[in-house]
C-alpha cells in the first residue's frame, strides 16, 4: 500500500464519491498497476472528462487533465502526438465515453494511438443524479428512465474491437485482482488500450432499480461475470444473461505515433535541406 | 534577391504559423479554410512537427489544447459550422489559459450556408461563442500580407497572455492570390511563453489578480500539476467558493483589458480631416479604401478605419477619429454585427450607419461610394 500511496496527493483527499461507489476501488486497481510497473510518475499524463469517473485524476500524482465532457481522448490525442515518450492514461465513464465521447472513442481505437483508457461502467450518469447512459441494460431504471429504458447498450469491448483497439479486456470492482492484471498489461500494451471496469454506483442506480447495498451490487457482479477462459467451455444457454470478464482480445498492430514519426523520418530524408518558413509556391487547389 | 511569392491567404496564414514556430496542427476538413490544413499536413513533418487529421472539430482543438500543455504552439483552421464545433473548448482554452491559435476562414451562414462564399458573419461568435464570461483575441487581416503577419501575432498574443487568439480571417482574403514580400526569419518578433524554473513549489495559476499572466510549465517536465475546466484557485484543483471564482474571472478579463494598447492594432486612410468615416475590416475594406479614395476624387472629404484588432476593439484610436467625423459608415459583409461595437464605441458623438450585405459577393467600391456620397453624386 505504502507503494501505491506516493502516487497520490494525499491532500487532496478524502475524494467526493458516494460511499459505496466502485470508482475508488478502480482507481486503487490503476494505481497498484501502475506501482508495480515501477512507471515514473514525472512521465505519466493522466486526462479526463466530465462525470463522476473523471474527477479521479484530481487524487493522482502526475500531470493531470481534467477535460470538456466526453472529449478526453480528443485532448489526449493531442498530448500522446506531441510526446510520445510519455505514457497516457485516459479515465473516463461509460456516460462520457460512449455518448458525447463516442466518436472520439472509436476514432483513438481506429488509430491504435497508445493510450490506455479506463471506462468506469456503473451504467448511469451519476453527476447528474441518475439518467440512463447508453450502456444501461433494457428494462433499467433511471430518472430518464422511469418506465425502464427501451434502448439496447452498446458492448463496449466488442466496439473497442471492432474499431482496432489492439487490447481489450473488462473487469468488476469485485474481481479486483483480475481488474489490476489487465490493466497492468493494457499499460504495457503499445497501441490503444481498453479496460472496461464495471462500477457500482448504489446511490443512483442501485437504488432506483431497487438493488440494494453496495455489497449486494458487487455480490451482483460476483453471479453475473463469466471469465472468458471458462466461458470457452460452457453452453451457450448457460451464458445467458451473463457478461464475460478477463482479456478480450490482445493483437498487436501498427502504433499511430510510432508510424508518424516514421512518416517524419522519411519525409525530413527526403528534405533534408528544408530551412523552415519559407515554402516555394507550388501550384495549390482551391 | 527579395522574397518575393505569389500566393493566397490561407497559405500565407500558414507560412507565418511556421514562422511563428508552430509545432502542431490538428484540423478538420472544411471549405474555405482547408489549404490551411493541407499546407500544414506537407510542412510539418519536414521540421519534426506533427499533423492529424481530426474526427471533427470538437476533437481538433482539443487535440491543439493538449499538445500546447507540452509546450509546442498549436493551432487549427475552420470555418462557420467547424467554429460553432469549437465553442465549448474555445472557453476551456481561454479558463484554464491554455495558448492556441485558431484561423478561422469564414463562410456565409448559419447552417452549412453557402460554403464557397464570402460572409463576416462570426464577429460576434468570435467574441462571445462559448458560453460564459471569457477573454479572447480576435485578429483580422485585411489582406494576404497581414494574414502572415497576423497569424505571428496571434502566435505572439497567445503565448504572452495565455489566451486563445482567433484569426478572423474569409473567404476572399483566405483564396485571393497577392504577390507578399516575406519579412526574413530574423526579422520577425516570436515570443517564447514564460515557464516556471523548477518544479519546487510551483503554483500553476498564481498571478498578479490585476491582469497578470501565470507561468505555463509544460506536461511531462516533472511539475506534475492539475489543470481543471472547473473554477480553480493558484494551486490549479477546483474551487466553489465564490470569491476565488470573482478573483479568477476578474483576472482572466483584465488580462486582455490591459493588453489592449499593447496588442492594438488597425490602419488608417486620411482620417485626418475626414467627414465621412468608414469602418470595414478583412476584404471589406479593400472595397472601402477604393471607396474611400474615389470618394475623394469626388471632393467629399472620406476616410478609412480599419481596425486589424476586432477584440478586443481599439477603442481610443476609432473614438477619437470618429468625434471628429460628421457621419460614421460600418461596412461589413453581414447584416450588423461589428457596427454594434462602433455605436458603443463612438457613444453618439457621429451618427453611425450600417452598411450590410449577405449575398456572398464582395462589395463593390461603388456600393460603399453610394453611402458615403449619401445621395449626391
Amino acid at each position: 500500500m505504502s507503494d501505491s500511496l506516493k502516487y497520490f496527493r494525499q491532500n487532496r483527499l478524502p475524494h467526493i464519491w458516494c460511499p459505496g461507489c466502485g470508482h475508488g476501488t478502480i482507481t486503487g486497481a490503476i494505481i497498484r498497476a501502475i506501482a508495480k510497473l515501477k512507471l515514473d510518475k514525472n512521465r505519466i499524463v493522466v486526462v479526463s472528462g466530465i462525470g463522476c469517473s473523471s474527477r479521479a485524476p484530481g487524487y493522482l500524482d502526475f500531470d493531470t487533465l481534467h477535460t470538456t465532457h466526453g472529449r478526453a481522448l480528443a485532448f489526449a490525442t493531442g498530448i500522446k502526438l506531441s510526446r510520445p515518450d510519455l505514457k497516457v492514461i485516459v479515465m473516463t465513464g461509460d456516460g462520457d465515453a460512449t455518448a458525447i465521447g463516442g466518436n472520439h472513442f472509436i476514432h483513438a481505437a481506429r488509430r491504435n494511438i497508445d493510450i490506455t483508457t479506463i471506462v468506469m461502467n456503473n451504467a448511469i450518469y451519476g453527476m447528474t443524479s441518475g439518467q440512463y447512459s447508453p450502456m444501461t441494460p433494457v428494462g433499467m431504471l433511471g430518472t430518464t428512465a422511469p418506465y425502464g429504458t427501451v434502448e439496447r447498450p452498446f458492448d463496449l469491448a466488442k466496439m473497442a474491437i471492432a474499431s482496432g483497439a489492439s487490447y481489450v479486456a473488462r473487469a468488476t470492482s469485485y474481481h479486483v485482482q483480475l481488474l489490476e492484471e489487465v490493466i497492468e498489461k493494457a499499460l504495457l500494451n503499445k497501441g490503444f488500450s481498453v479496460v472496461e471496469a464495471v462500477s457500482q454506483c448504489p446511490t443512483y442506480f442501485g437504488r432506483k432499480n431497487k438493488i440494494g447495498s453496495a455489497v449486494d451490487m458487487l455480490n451482483m457482479f460476483k453471479e453475473h461475470a463469466v471469465n472468458v477462459k471458462a466461458a470457452a467451455v460452457m453452453a451457450p444457454e448457460k451464458l445467458e444473461g451473463k457478461f464475460l470478464i478477463g482479456e478480450l482480445h490482445n493483437q498487436s498492430a501498427p502504433e499511430f505515433t510510432e508510424e508518424y514519426q516514421k512518416l517524419i523520418e522519411g519525409v525530413r530524408r527526403k528534405f533534408d535541406n528544408f530551412q523552415g518558413g519559407v515554402r516555394e509556391c507550388a501550384q495549390n487547389s482551391d | 534577391m527579395t522574397n518575393a511569392k505569389l500566393m493566397q491567404g490561407n497559405e500565407a496564414c500558414t507560412l507565418g504559423a511556421l514562422a511563428a514556430g508552430l509545432e502542431f496542427f490538428a484540423g478538420y476538413p472544411i471549405t474555405p479554410s482547408t489549404e490551411i490544413a493541407e499546407l500544414c499536413s506537407e510542412e510539418l513533418p519536414k521540421i519534426g512537427g506533427k499533423f492529424i487529421q481530426m474526427e471533427d472539430e470538437i476533437g481538433s482543438i482539443a487535440a491543439i489544447i493538449g499538445a500546447s500543455l507540452t509546450g509546442r504552439k498549436s493551432m487549427t483552421a475552420t470555418s462557420g459550422p467547424g467554429f460553432s464545433l469549437m465553442q465549448e473548448n474555445l472557453g476551456y482554452a481561454s479558463l484554464t489559459e491554455v495558448p492556441i491559435v485558431i484561423i478561422n476562414v469564414q463562410r456565409v451562414g448559419p447552417s452549412t450556408g453557402m460554403p464557397t462564399s464570402l460572409a463576416q458573419g462570426d464577429v460576434m461568435q468570435a467574441r462571445w461563442g462559448t458560453h460564459g464570461d471569457h477573454p479572447v483575441v480576435v485578429l483580422a487581416p485585411g489582406n494576404v500580407k497581414e494574414c502572415f503577419e497576423l497569424t505571428v501575432k496571434a502566435f505572439n498574443i497567445a503565448e504572452d497572455y495565455r489566451v486563445p487568439v482567433v484569426v478572423l480571417s474569409d473567404e476572399v482574403i483566405g483564396h485571393m492570390r497577392e504577390k507578399v514580400v516575406l519579412p526574413e526569419a530574423k526579422d520577425i518578433k516570436v515570443s517564447t511563453r514564460a515557464t516556471p524554473e523548477a518544479p519546487g513549489g510551483y503554483l500553476p495559476y498564481k498571478a498578479d489578480p490585476d491582469g497578470g499572466v501565470p507561468l505555463m510549465a509544460p506536461f511531462g517536465a516533472g511539475y506534475r500539476y492539475h489543470v481543471t475546466g472547473l473554477f480553480h484557485d493558484d494551486t490549479g484543483f477546483p474551487s466553489n467558493k465564490g470569491e476565488v471564482a470573482d478573483v479568477l474571472l476578474r483576472r482572466l478579463q483584465r488580462k486582455v483589458e490591459k493588453a489592449e494598447p499593447v496588442i492594438r492594432d488597425y490602419a488608417v486612410e486620411s482620417v485626418d480631416d475626414c467627414d465621412v468615416l468608414v469602418v470595414a475590416f478583412g476584404s471589406s475594406a479593400m472595397s472601402a479604401l477604393s471607396a474611400v479614395r474615389q470618394a475623394r476624387a469626388k471632393g467629399v472629404k472620406a476616410g478609412l478605419f480599419r481596425p486589424k484588432t476586432i477584440w478586443p476593439f481599439p477603442e481610443e484610436p476609432l473614438h477619437d477619429i470618429a468625434t471628429r467625423a460628421k457621419r460614421v459608415i460600418v461596412a461589413e459583409m453581414n447584416l450588423g454585427q461589428l457596427v454594434l461595437e462602433i455605436e458603443r464605441v463612438v457613444g453618439g458623438k457621429a451618427p453611425v450607419e450600417k452598411l450590410g450585405k449577405i449575398n456572398g459577393e464582395l462589395f463593390k467600391p461603388e456600393e460603399i461610394l453610394a453611402a458615403i456620397m449619401g445621395g449626391q453624386r
